[in-house]
């Protein structure tokens, strides 16, 4: 995060536009592979992703099986396109509800002040310095494991990170003119939250998202490493992990499989957002 | 120093808040420690027994309140899992102690990785001209920044361990035994630690330097004849290396808790595998104070940095 | 020395053949020189399914001094959770113990009884009293010799005699411990039990040494308690007094925490233990060319264990169909690459003579049209949602459970997978029995009684609420029974009622398979868990 502040201002001068939409292609043709495939595999996998087959054990990859086939001789391509539509879906969840719940509080603590922003931001402050990671397990010990459990212990981790952003973003703006200029013609507090402040913090609000949604999907990829994640026999990238952990030397495609589809949505994605970033860079 | 008073009240605030947190969940936790410890062979009387051994008779709140006079007075408890002896069980302050110098030396060495090849690369980047160069370190470092700890740890035993041979996965030895031998051997967690957070630090410190090569300052001390290498070492980098500084610091704050999966991955006996463990056998005394212990680095650290940013730059209020 | 060890050895089949052994005890070992540790027999197997051929190990000629000195490391899953005898509870725990104490009797590798402190004992006709005698020359690590009074200290703290709290359950039924002369003790107790006399493999620990002067361990075992370190690991010494002569063999032995199945394979991968007597199917396959990998069978029970308490599995049909829809065979192939014994009711094949094969009630393959029918029957033809609590870190259950959802979706039967932590499935399922199903083993010892009897309607270990007054009634006849082969008739029955009713469905008793490295030689299998160190020696 803390390098959006410095980039911005000499890219604009040193490097040529073309360049910006670069990292904006890559990002938008792997992220949406992997959308593609993650929502299709909610629906159809070349595959059952649970059927097992003893005669099709650790089949290494081919043309039939394109990532091979695990222990139990289920085919790793259904079941890295079921985990990974499934990890997507946590994370859009995940980001979209703590996303929400930042909105909701950063406009009301970072607009209005006081004793609210006080309690608040203290009680932000106390979650930051806890590791994330610590407060997950805390709340899935709380709440049992399962994949409910890991949306919301996820959800509640994630939410100080926005309502910091978007708190310093309404204070940024609660004094610009125009915002008092609206004050003076009476215009309500609600309609000058959500409808002039809000649309302009947007584009720093859709990185620190993409940034979010890119931690989520490294964190629940943990918790299921851990464990503590989605159950099988349901597919997810992080268990299939563990899992392969033990078969590295014989196997090493079933640990490489997941890992790397790991790396390709988080990749994806964060050249994504690079690109709009630096896109949105330029119009500044 | 009204601002440091400020800071430490906060600071004892969070850390007291933290801890009634984490009893509260421990109190509302489905398991208890008695069961865990009895297992499948618990007889009513053995549980009975224990219950009241570990002082489980008493209401939440009086034992709350005992276990912070406790702390007040510097006495951390005892674990309720691991034994010291036949009579005796382990002290906490005493398991933790032993299981300390593993986790900072881990993060130790991963600092120094993360300084000693960050820096020369961010120079190296902010100099070099060559868009080919630049264009390749930012996809790696974009690359490096989605593997996600637990997956490099598993490459990097795979690589360096299986493949190569480098070191021995799972030969860990105590620092007590063999020092040399313990830090060889922190050398590859380090590694899968330091990695992601190496490509972090150049990318910022680069970027910190490309804003400082465009400032005013700069030009004037072209104009006035200064070598190119002067203006880069003597002015440039010295400015630019301020906020990495302060960036670090909150590195260490995330090296803290990114350690808790490494150590998993590679079976080190550090503070993070004994908090894992010690949740999963609600052993609340280790607990609580590992968490607070934790709790208290990222807030000091947070804290150091925050201090830092006033004294390099007095504009910050 | 290599050669004799290239076939693969195995734990002799045939197991503990009588309950009462009343005759002298302990000639093993005594005055028999320095390769006593090693004449005993071995026996390799050809395969997994247990045609057993015996092989007279040909290990006594290289007994010379070479076999002594130097350490081993063996590789252990889980934290010692104590290191009082009396009160660990753990099965990990107990096997490592056994080095450093040892009760007034002992198993030995073939689950019979011999003397360890004591040298001999009988019991009295009518079951009621134990007189133990005492072994000569018998020596704590502290230096003491063993008397008497320790001897009653220790079962009357086990027994609840000296605070009322009985540390060993079973020990409970002794009512006195008095002391003869400076080499006898006896033992009375309140009811008579058959099985009593495995209990006193219980420690013997110095008399007081529960109280405040036990600041280590001390026992009499064939190794000495050196350090423990939590997460670690536990080392232990030579005992150079050790009542057995010419054991132990090595000089320091130490029992590392190599956790969980990832982190142990490592540490096989790299060399660096030297016994790992856990191997995954796994990890058997990709570590046989550094170590010699054996498997023994265990005394376990392995079962998706069913609420019979919780609709719809409170109906006997519901219950069969299930037992009917699991294809054991498959799960067995899956998770243990074929080496378990498949089992339909609660008791281990190891007990040879209280086994009854009842694998035909439901076959050992899936019966899918047969469990339709039932489920129909019952009004469950489009099946139900059941949920199957494992705790996440047994890899094994976990497995098992993948496979068994697979099966269970062929009937119609909706399963998901509950993961969740030991301490809360003890909680919730095992003390709590809130549950439809769970997936565990049950460990036994090496008495019948042991698995049998938490299934009493009103046992408090009946976690699966299983209630059949028929059972209740021929339990009580076994443990009334004295004559062997009554008792063991009865034992049948019983396990025969468990299958009919279908009381849970019961998959298999899951093999060990352990990796020895190939620097060591003389490691023993025993069917009981125990990891004896005494006999093992370095080769290179």
């Amino acid at each position: 995060m803390e390098n959006t502040k410095y980039t911005g201002k000499t890219e604009v001068k040193k490097v040529k536009n073309k360049r910006w939409n670069k990292y904006l292609t890559a990002g938008m043709v792997m992220t949406g592979i992997a959308v593609t495939l993650g929502i299709v595999g909610f629906f159809w996998t070349p595959y059952s992703t649970t059927a097992m087959s003893a005669a099709e054990k650790f089949a290494p990859p081919s043309l039939r099986h394109f990532f091979g086939t695990d222990n139990f001789g289920r085919d790793i391509f259904s079941r890295v396109m079921q985990g990974m539509g499934t990890s997507i879906l946590i994370s859009s969840l995940v980001v979209f509800f703590s996303g929400a719940a930042g909105i909701f509080l950063g406009a009301l603590t970072g607009y209005f002040g006081g004793l609210v922003d006080e309690v608040v931001m203290r009680i932000t402050d106390a979650l930051n310095g806890f590791p994330s990671i610590l407060l997950t397990l805390v709340i899935i010990s709380l709440l049992g494991i399962g994949m409910q459990n890991v949306i919301i212990s996820l959800g509640l981790v994630f939410v100080p990170g926005f309502v910091r952003i978007v708190r310093s973003e309404f204070i940024r703006l609660r004094d610009a003119d125009y915002i008092k200029r609206a004050r003076m013609m009476r215009v309500g507090n609600f309609r000058i939250l959500f409808v002039h402040i809000l649309p302009n913090i947007f584009s720093v609000f859709w990185v620190s998202v993409m940034i979010g949604f890119n931690n989520a999907i490294l964190a629940e990829s943990g918790m299921s490493y851990l464990g503590i994640g989605v159950q099988p026999p349901d597919a997810s990238l992080g268990k299939m992990l563990s899992d392969a952990q033990g078969y590295l030397q014989t196997a090493p495609w079933y640990a490489l499989a997941p890992g790397l589809t790991i790396v390709w949505v988080v990749l994806g994605f964060s050249l994504f957002s690079e690109g709009i970033r630096r896109k949105g860079g330029t119009q500044r | 120093m009204k601002y440091v008073g400020k800071k430490i009240g906060t600071l004892i605030m969070t850390l007291f808040l933290v801890s009634a947190a984490a009893f509260l969940a421990f109190e509302i936790i489905p398991g208890d420690v008695v069961a865990s410890i009895l297992g499948t062979e618990a007889t009513p009387e053995r549980e009975a027994q224990l219950r009241e051994e570990l002082g489980f008779n008493d209401p939440p709140i009086v034992r709350y309140g005992k276990w912070v006079a406790g702390v007040f007075q510097g006495d951390f408890g005892v674990s309720y899992r691991y034994s010291k002896n036949m009579n005796e069980m382990m002290p906490v302050a005493e398991l933790i102690g032993d299981k300390l110098p593993v986790t900072l030396w881990l993060a130790a060495i991963s600092l120094v990785l993360i300084v000693l090849v960050s820096i020369p690369l961010g120079v190296l980047w902010a100099k070099s001209g060559n868009h080919l160069l630049d264009a390749a370190l930012g996809v790696i470092t974009q690359a490096s920044m989605a593997v996600p700890s637990f997956f490099l740890g598993i490459l990097v035993t795979w690589l360096f361990g299986i493949m190569f041979r480098f070191f021995r996965p799972g030969g860990y030895v105590s620092y007590q035994d063999n020092f040399p031998g313990f830090l060889g051997y922190l050398l590859f967690p380090a590694i899968s630690i330091a990695l992601p957070k190496v490509a972090m630090t150049a990318r910022f410190l680069r970027n910190s330097m490309l804003t400082e090569l465009d400032s005013d300052y700069v030009r004037t001390a072209y104009s006035k004849g200064c070598t190119k290498e002067r203006v880069m070492y003597g002015h440039v980098l010295r400015n630019a290396m301020m906020p990495v500084v302060t960036f670090l610091g909150m590195i260490v704050a995330e090296i803290v808790a990114g350690s808790i999966v490494v150590e998993q991955v590679f079976g080190l006996p550090g503070i993070g595998r004994l908090l894992i463990s010690s949740i999963s056998t609600r052993d609340f005394p280790v607990v609580e104070i590992l968490i607070l212990y934790i709790t208290f680095v990222v807030i000091f650290v947070y804290f150091l940095v925050d201090i830092l940013y006033k004294v390099i730059d007095p504009r910050i209020s | 020395m290599k050669t004799c060890f290239h076939g693969k050895k195995k734990l002799c089949s045939l197991l503990f053949t009588a309950l009462l052994v009343m005759a002298v005890l302990g000639g093993c070992a005594d005055g028999t020189g320095e390769s006593s540790g090693d004449n005993s027999s071995k026996e390799s197997v050809t395969d997994s399914q247990g045609t057993a051929s015996t092989q007279e190990s040909t290990q006594e000629q290289e007994a010379s001094g070479d076999m002594y000195g130097g350490s081993i490391v063996v590789g252990i899953q889980q934290d010692i959770d104590s290191l009082d005898p009396h009160k660990a509870t753990a099965a990990g725990t107990k096997e490592i113990l056994f080095n450093i104490f040892e009760g007034l009797v002992k198993p030995d590798e073939n689950g019979h009884l011999i003397g360890a402190v004591a040298s001999d004992y009988t019991i009295s006709e009518d079951g009621l009293v134990y007189t133990f005698t005492l072994r000569d020359g018998v020596k704590f690590h502290n230096g003491n010799a063993v008397t008497a009074e320790d001897v009653k200290y220790s079962l009357e703290r086990v027994s609840g005699l000296l605070d009322g709290t009985p540390l060993i359950s079973t020990m409970s039924v002794i009512t006195a411990v008095d002391i003869l002369d400076e080499k006898t003790v006896q033992v009375t107790v309140g009811s008579a039990n058959t099985e009593l006399i495995y209990s006193f493999v219980a420690a013997v620990i110095p008399a007081g040494s529960g109280e405040e002067e036990g600041a280590d361990p001390v026992g009499t075992g064939p190794f000495s308690y050196v350090s423990y370190k939590p997460q670690e690991g536990i080392v232990l010494a030579k005992n150079p007094e050790y009542w057995q002569e010419g054991l132990p063999h090595v000089d320091q032995v130490e029992f590392k925490i190599v956790g969980d199945g990832d982190t142990a394979l490592m540490e096989l991968q790299g060399g660096t233990i030297d016994i790992y007597p856990y191997l995954t199917n796994s990890q058997a396959q990709v570590i046989q060319d550094n170590y010699q990998v054996t498997s023994a069978p265990t005394t376990m029970v392995q079962a998706l264990f069913l609420n019979n308490a919780a609709a719809p599995l409170d109906d006997v049909r519901v219950r069969q169909a299930i037992c009917y829809a699991l294809d054991k065979e498959e799960i067995n192939e899956f998770v243990g690459g074929g080496t378990g014994s498949l089992i339909s009711s609660c008791m281990p094949p190891t007990l040879k003579d209280y086994y009854t094969d009842l694998n035909d009630t439901y076959g050992i393959t899936a019966n899918v049209e047969k469990a339709k029918e039932l489920l129909t029957d019952a009004g469950y033809a489009d099946g139900f949602d059941m949920e199957i609590a494992i705790v996440s870190d047994y890899e094994f259950h976990m497995q098992t459970g993948e496979v068994i959802v697979e099966q269970l979706k062929k009937v119609g039967i909706n399963a998901t997978i509950q993961g969740m932590e030991n301490s809360e499935w003890l909680e919730k399922v095992y003390n709590g029995r809130e549950f439809d199903a769970t997936i565990t083993c049950l460990t036994s010892d090496m008495t019948p009684g042991y698995l049998m009897n938490r299934f009493q309607t009103a046992s408090g270990k009946n976690f699966i609420n299983f209630a059949s007054p028929e059972y209740d009634e021929v339990y009580q006849k076994a443990q009334a029974a004295i004559d062997l082969t009554e008792k063991a008739e009865y034992y049948k029955q019983l396990q025969k009622i468990l299958c009919d009713q279908a009381g849970s469905a019961f998959i298999q008793t899951p093999a060990d398979k352990t990796a020895l490295s190939n620097r060591i030689a003389g490691y023993k299998f025993y069917p009981v868990y125990v990891q004896d160190i005494s006999t093992v020696y370095i080769v290179e």
